[in-house]
């Protein structure tokens, strides 16, 4: 049998180094299919936008596959699509992510396809407006998406005065605002060798995958990027607020309430991710699917999530419901928070829960794109390259007490967000 | 990497297909059955994807409270999908585990409770769940195409079902249809992983032969007539954006034309990526995407079929740019089907078009799930082997074959074209 303690990434098996220009680059074989995995970020996602001009960071991403001044856009696609590759780039609040797949053959090319979208892209005006119309949809689709909606609207209430508030993606106002001069300029300022982190996952040594980036990547400088930019100090709401964004038309209801969360490198991550597992994730969604779902049959979908990233999370409880019984659910919700925080959880609860954590782990990391996109993780919160070795102990090390800390410390049910979305 | 496969059959008539594949510690077990939304008569619309939820619902031996539980704390992952021709149920566990998802299966395909409370408190779920459909325009578009291409055959209805039946289904309906497909000789076993195939199969021999065979289901037949000209209908709905789906008659997956379609549609509107877990790629370079999308008469088009016991429907959904009317993307459209028609197409297009699959392929074979699922799901509509010679299949397609289906199946007279039209929009 291929030992489970193998088949996960440490650092012997994790090849990392740090060019002169500041990329990191992170690299692991993986023989087993002739195929190749490319996954990184830098540092220029959607907190750098104006209030006025939201979606600026997003509009970015999406433009730099729309032509450079070596390749336009029928001809970098072409290239990809001609031998099944692809490639591509996302904006989030922090972070623009980049990456993409190919035959191993044709990581030459996905590397050359990654350095010259970087590097030089040229925004050709007829192709931004293409895209623009594109986000246009896409907003208006969201307009009409009561899940979107319903999440939109907690975050807007969670994190009010606070830059998360903000939607990574704009309106059509703010999308309308942009210029190709505004692209062009964020691009310059915030595309950087400096803090930018690439793996490089699958059928190639990893020493010869981080030499290549090195020969695409090595030389370039961008000395004018912006300072990461200091988050506010976040304060949770004082009282319960609600609020509703309607919808007319539609036959369901999005439900989103909860509360704020630790960040990804607080110490109460892992006691509260265990603690949200039996919450609303465990077996077929946790105490909140069985009492919303099993028990009365109220939606289809009702679990909880903890959002724990660079600043302060998000803890929440997520259903679709019949409007006419929309505050049945919020009730049996707030109820079983309440429950929750009052009573925490069981010893074999707990146990359960870590069983679950430590037993999925080969699952979570057997394709290349998931063990690339652990690898980012490592390094993005600087967890040390045999995070995931030691990781079942730190999982197994979590107390029942500690879980019950962490839930009053986040949630309290006479404080909470609600936000719905529908008619 | 020699990968040893397995292909035999229980005595009660169960199909059983092995391979090991020595990549991680996991393996990857799934049982199919032979029923799915095509084998339901009105009234009862929705009912095998209702006795897909009531198989979660426990057996005297693993109640509901036990059973996802156990399989959790194991740190597995299992789920079920109901579709057109089959249902299927899987559990993919770290290796040393598994045994547990291979006693769950062969308990509940015989012991499930079908408890009246139960069947109760999950039809409301399924309604919550037809209702959270309807929130989608695609769905409502969808529903309404299938529909209009479906009188005779039972493949006009949703898998989801009508919600006429959601509300009038009773438990005696539900286990009546339970009890009639769920036998062993009805079924197929698909496990991939890292185990040793002969102790495997002695495993599945102990557990599941002594379920008895049932009598052998009767699928329903219903050919669809011949369509005799081409039907258009229109959804209307909320929202400001106006979808196209354009729907020709797909032969099945066993026919021969199935491949040549397979390398048009590739052409048309980008490779389709088969997998159940494993990424596909974009579509930029297509005709269609070139000739609608690139000239803004579309924000974004997509293209596809499904390889299913009869034939069904190869769709061109598009989301038509907010400046544009529909029509102007279907004369597009219908440009790009004249030429695909009138010209043959280059012999570089073919091989570009099986490059595609290829990658696509080894994407997918990153994923032991996704191999076990390939080795059950073919054996739902054609058999492993139609998986297995799928690339070299393809490599046998020739410039005047993709010529001569374009011809005789993208035709007018036998299609559907719906549109969504949004009650906010300026269309």
């Amino acid at each position: 049998m291929a030992s489970m303690l193998h088949s996960l990434p440490g650092a012997d098996d994790t090849y990392r180094v740090e060019l002169p220009n500041g990329i990191v680059v992170l690299a692991r074989a993986n023989f087993n299919s002739p195929s190749v995995v490319i996954s990184a970020y830098l540092y220029a996602g959607g907190l750098f936008d104006p209030d006025e001009k939201l979606g600026l960071a997003d509009f970015v991403s999406s433009a730099l596959m729309r032509g450079t001044h070596k390749r336009d856009f029928q001809k970098l696609y072409d290239e990809l699509e001609s031998v099944g590759a692809s490639f591509g780039y996302n904006s989030g609040t922090h972070y623009a992510g980049f990456g993409g797949r190919s035959l191993v053959e044709d990581l030459p090319l996905l590397l050359d396809v990654m350095t010259d979208t970087l590097q030089n892209p040229a925004f050709p005006a007829d192709q931004v407006e293409k895209l623009r119309a594109q986000m246009l949809t896409g907003l208006a689709i969201r307009a009409q998406d009561t899940s979107d909606m319903a999440s939109l609207t907690f975050d807007e209430l969670l994190y009010d005065g606070h830059p998360y508030s903000r939607s990574d993606e704009g309106w059509p106002e703010t999308i309308q605002a942009i210029t190709q001069d505004d692209l062009v300029e964020f691009h310059r300022k915030h595309y950087s060798p400096h803090g930018m982190v690439i793996s490089i996952v699958g059928a190639v040594e990893p020493e010869k995958a981080v030499a290549e980036v090195e020969h695409m990547l090595g030389g370039w400088q961008n000395e004018v990027q912006d300072e990461a930019l200091e988050l506010p100090e976040f304060r949770p709401p004082a009282q319960t607020i609600q609020r509703h964004y309607s919808i007319p038309g539609k036959s369901q209801s999005d439900l989103v309430m909860g509360s704020y969360g630790p960040k990804r490198n607080d110490p109460e991550y892992l006691p509260a991710t265990l603690g949200n597992n039996i919450l609303g994730q465990f077996g077929m969604m946790g105490r909140i699917g069985d009492v919303v779902r099993e028990q009365s049959g109220l939606a289809y979908y009702a679990y909880s999530q903890l959002s724990a990233g660079v600043g302060p999370g998000a803890w929440y409880v997520s259903a679709g419901v019949n409007p006419a019984n929309l505050e049945k659910a919020t009730e049996l919700v707030k109820q079983e928070l309440k429950r929750y925080v009052e009573e925490g959880i069981s010893a074999e609860e707990l146990a359960d829960s870590q069983a679950n954590y430590v037993g999925r782990l080969p699952l979570s990391l057997e394709s290349n794109g998931g063990v690339a996109g652990a690898l980012l993780n490592v390094e993005r919160y600087g967890l040390g390259l045999d995070y995931y070795r030691q990781y079942p102990d730190l999982v197994r090390a979590v107390t029942v007490d500690e879980v019950l800390e962490t839930a009053r410390k986040y949630i309290d049910p006479e404080r909470l967000v609600i936000a719905t979305a529908g008619p | 990497m020699t990968e040893k496969i397995v292909q035999t059959a229980l005595s009660n008539g169960m199909k059983v297909l092995l391979k090991e594949i020595h990549t991680a510690p996991l393996v990857s077990s799934w049982v199919w059955y032979r029923v799915g939304s095509r084998d339901e008569i009105n009234g009862c619309t929705g009912i095998s994807h209702w006795v897909e939820h009531m198989q979660f619902k426990g057996t005297p031996q693993f109640p509901a409270s036990m059973l996802d539980k156990a399989i959790s704390r194991e740190g597995g992952m299992w789920n079920a999908m109901t579709y057109l021709d089959w249902t299927t149920y899987f559990e993919t566990m770290p290796a040393d585990r598994i045994d547990l998802g291979l006693r769950l299966e062969a308990d509940r395909m015989v012991n499930s409770a079908f408890d009246e409370k139960e069947v109760g408190s999950e039809r409301t779920v399924i309604i919550a769940e037809r209702e959270g459909n309807e929130n989608e325009p695609h769905f409502l578009l969808g529903e309404a195409v299938q529909g209009a291409a479906f009188r005779v055959h039972a493949y006009h209805h949703e898998v989801i079902g009508d919600m006429a039946d959601l509300h009038s289904m009773t438990r005696d309906d539900l286990y009546r249809h339970y009890r009639t497909y769920y036998v062993p000789n009805n079924a197929v076993m698909a496990v991939a992983g890292d185990f040793d195939a002969d102790q495997m199969l002695e495993r599945i021999q102990e557990l599941y032969e002594p379920i008895p065979a049932g009598s052998e289901p009767a699928r329903l037949a219903r050919p669809e007539p011949e369509q005799k000209g081409e039907l258009r209908l229109a959804v209307e709905g909320p929202g400001e954006t106006t979808y196209v789906q354009v729907c020709y008659r797909f032969p099945n997956a066993s026919d021969p034309d199935f491949f040549p379609l397979t390398v048009l549609d590739s052409l048309l509107a980008g490779p389709s990526n088969l997998n159940m877990f494993g990424g596909g790629i974009s579509n930029k370079t297509s005709r269609l995407y070139r000739a609608l999308v690139d000239k803004e008469l579309a924000v974004s088009l997509s293209g596809g079929s499904q390889a299913t016991i009869d034939p069904f429907l190869y769709n061109i959904s598009i989301t038509i740019h907010p400046q544009r009317q529909p029509e102007e993307a279907l004369a597009a459209l219908d440009d790009e089907i004249k030429r695909i028609q009138d010209e043959p197409v280059d012999e570089d297009e073919i091989a570009r078009a099986i490059k595609q699959a290829r990658a696509i392929f080894a994407y997918g074979s990153e994923n032991i799930t996704n191999q076990a699922f390939w080795m059950g799901y073919a054996e739902m509509f054609a058999d492993y082997n139609w998986f297995l010679t799928y690339l070299d299949t393809l490599t046998t397609v020739t410039p005047a074959d993709v010529q001569r289906v374009a011809q005789q199946y993208l035709l007018p007279r036998s299609r559907v074209i719906g549109t969504y039209v949004p009650s906010g929009g300026e269309v």
